[in-house]
């Protein structure tokens, strides 16, 4: 089996300008911080970032790396709106393309599964088909008179997810209580890079995820293993840390600019 | 034992899930539906499933009945088993829900949260909503994106939105519903009088008062035409059981009094 194991630099190196970016996690909970903070250091531009959003959208709102960001909220749990997101939707910024969170994962999965659009309910009747004029509806082919919204696959030119642990030919076990989206996004993408809190054996991926439905990230949707302890940080990684509360207050009551976020040692991985 | 307003609130939040049964009893938008749906599992509605704001759904006494991570919620609310309460920050007459941002979307005035799920859940399954605070802003004739769909909207999409419902709104101040309105309701003149003829469809109604609320005061609070009934009844305090089980068992710090003050 290859090894595939890299530094996140060396994820980045492989990003180009203008590439459709999803991010797994959700709100405040398993971001790829490590990966994140790598983009916020390199001078990737006009990125389109896909992801059940947090304060990985709002620092690359931040950081104007982000030109396009395809959500269906951002948020920061506990503290329901991101301040960087916020101040570049309302300053103008950067283009948001809004979804329902349900009609999100329909385009992810219509994308892992190359089909031209995947039906859903969700949207029918609402702004999101007026915000989203390039959407369509579609009728039952079958006739029974219903019709739902023909989601758009939200294909990816590159996945960032983390994970709890991975072994070096880029298997990877999700431990916690919500694995999330990340498989998907990982198979709706061209390439998809893992990062994790530690890389182990591969005979030992079983034995320390503790149950076999951990093992959903497999070396045929991934490109590259960054080991990165804390690299959720300061969002939560359970069951190996919480979020940093701390840490989040002080991110709400004084948004730093991404220079200073880069260079505060508590937002390194520990 | 008097109840407080948050108490009565509490009770009105719990009433809404009557008669769901075995469903996914679902509170998203504060404390006090949160009090609501485990109140009512409590007492009449004792199949509810409810989760635990995690990945876990956990029954009456906290054991760990069930495991429903976001993917299996997105899921179930497709197939309808789940009712949702949640906290509209604009709401219209016909029920149209904001939680997105305020002002014009393409440049907003005030980012929030985006659109989450409300549009599927308001196709997919019933929903009802708790507002702190009854205010015109927030009860506004014209809300800025339509996230949760109303009445008029499930109206014009048809049989698309046949699975639409909103149940209550429930206010700092009242209980309102949903009922036909116009020339249209009950005028036993041939027409449908449903959903989907033009009059006929329903706007907010004034159920019920709570204790110490004039209907004037929820009038005035209100920032679109309500439908007053000449005779608005006030609502229930929750029982002595319930409110025993309220104080004791499911919010003993009574943090619902801060989501509610001035009770």
């Amino acid at each position: 089996m290859a090894d595939k194991t890299m530094t996140a630099d060396e994820v980045v190196a492989r990003l180009e300008d203008g590439m459709t970016v999803g991010i797994g996690g959700w709100g405040l909970r398993r971001k790829p911080m490590a990966l994140v903070r790598a983009v916020l250091r390199s001078s990737l531009k006009d990125l389109t970032v896909v992801s059940y959003g947090g304060p990985d959208v709002g620092l690359l709102c931040a950081s104007g790396q982000a030109r396009r960001v395809v959500h269906g909220f951002v948020s920061l749990d506990d503290h329901p709106l991101e301040p960087h997101f916020r101040a570049a939707r309302e300053s103008g910024t950067v283009e948001a393309v809004e979804l329902d969170e349900g009609m999100f994962l329909a385009g992810l999965r219509a994308a892992a599964l190359r089909l031209p659009f995947m039906p859903v309910r969700a949207g029918i009747g609402s702004d999101i088909l007026r915000i989203n004029p390039s959407l369509r509806t579609v009728a039952d082919p079958y006739g029974s008179g219903d019709e739902v919204v023909a989601a758009k696959p939200l294909r990816l030119d590159a996945a960032l997810v983390h994970t709890n642990l991975a072994d070096a030919a880029g298997n990877a076990a999700l431990t916690g209580p919500d694995q999330f989206f990340d498989d998907l996004f990982c198979q709706a993408a061209d390439r998809a890079y893992v990062s994790t809190e530690r890389i182990v054996p591969t005979g030992e991926l079983l034995k320390q995820a503790g149950c076999v439905h951990a093992l959903v990230i497999h070396r045929y949707m991934t490109h590259g293993v960054v080991e990165a302890p804390g690299g959720a940080h300061f969002t939560e990684c359970r069951p190996d840390y919480g979020r940093d509360l701390e840490y989040l207050a002080a991110y709400v009551r004084d948004p730093q600019p991404v220079e200073t976020f880069l260079a505060s040692r508590e937002a390194e991985p520990r | 034992m008097t109840a407080t307003r948050a108490e009565v609130c509490v009770a009105a939040c719990a009433e809404a899930f009557r008669g769901d049964g075995e469903i996914l009893a679902g509170a998203m938008g504060g404390l006090v539906p949160s009090l609501g749906a485990r109140l009512a599992r409590a007492t009449f509605e004792p199949d509810l499933v409810i989760s635990d704001g995690q990945a876990y759904l956990v029954d009456a006494e906290q054991a760990v009945e069930g495991w429903l991570p976001y993917r299996a919620v997105l899921d179930l609310l497709a197939s309808g088993r789940r009712h949702v309460m949640m906290g509209p920050v604009q709401i219209d007459a016909h029920g149209n829900a904001n939680i997105s941002c305020i002002g014009p979307w393409e440049r907003p005035k005030r980012q929030l949260l985006g659109a989450r799920g409300a549009p599927g859940n308001t196709v997919n399954h019933t929903t009802s909503y708790w507002i702190p605070r009854h205010a015109p802003r927030v009860l506004t004739p014209r809300v800025d994106l339509v996230c949760g769909i109303g009445y008029d909207r499930a109206a014009s999409a048809g049989y698309a939105a046949r699975f639409h419902e909103i149940r209550r709104v429930v206010t700092d101040l009242a209980v309102l519903d949903f009922a036909p309105a116009g020339p249209m309701a009950g005028d036993g003149g041939g027409g449908c009088g449903g959903v989907g003829c033009g009059g006929g469809v329903p706007r907010m109604r004034l159920a019920s008062v709570h204790p110490g609320v004039t209907v004037d005061q929820v009038v005035e609070a209100t920032g679109f035409e309500l439908t007053v009934p000449g005779d608005v009844p006030t609502t229930p305090a929750p029982d002595p059981e319930a409110l025993r089980i309220l104080r004791d068992v499911l919010d003993p710090a009574g943090a619902r009094e801060a989501e509610v003050p001035g009770g």
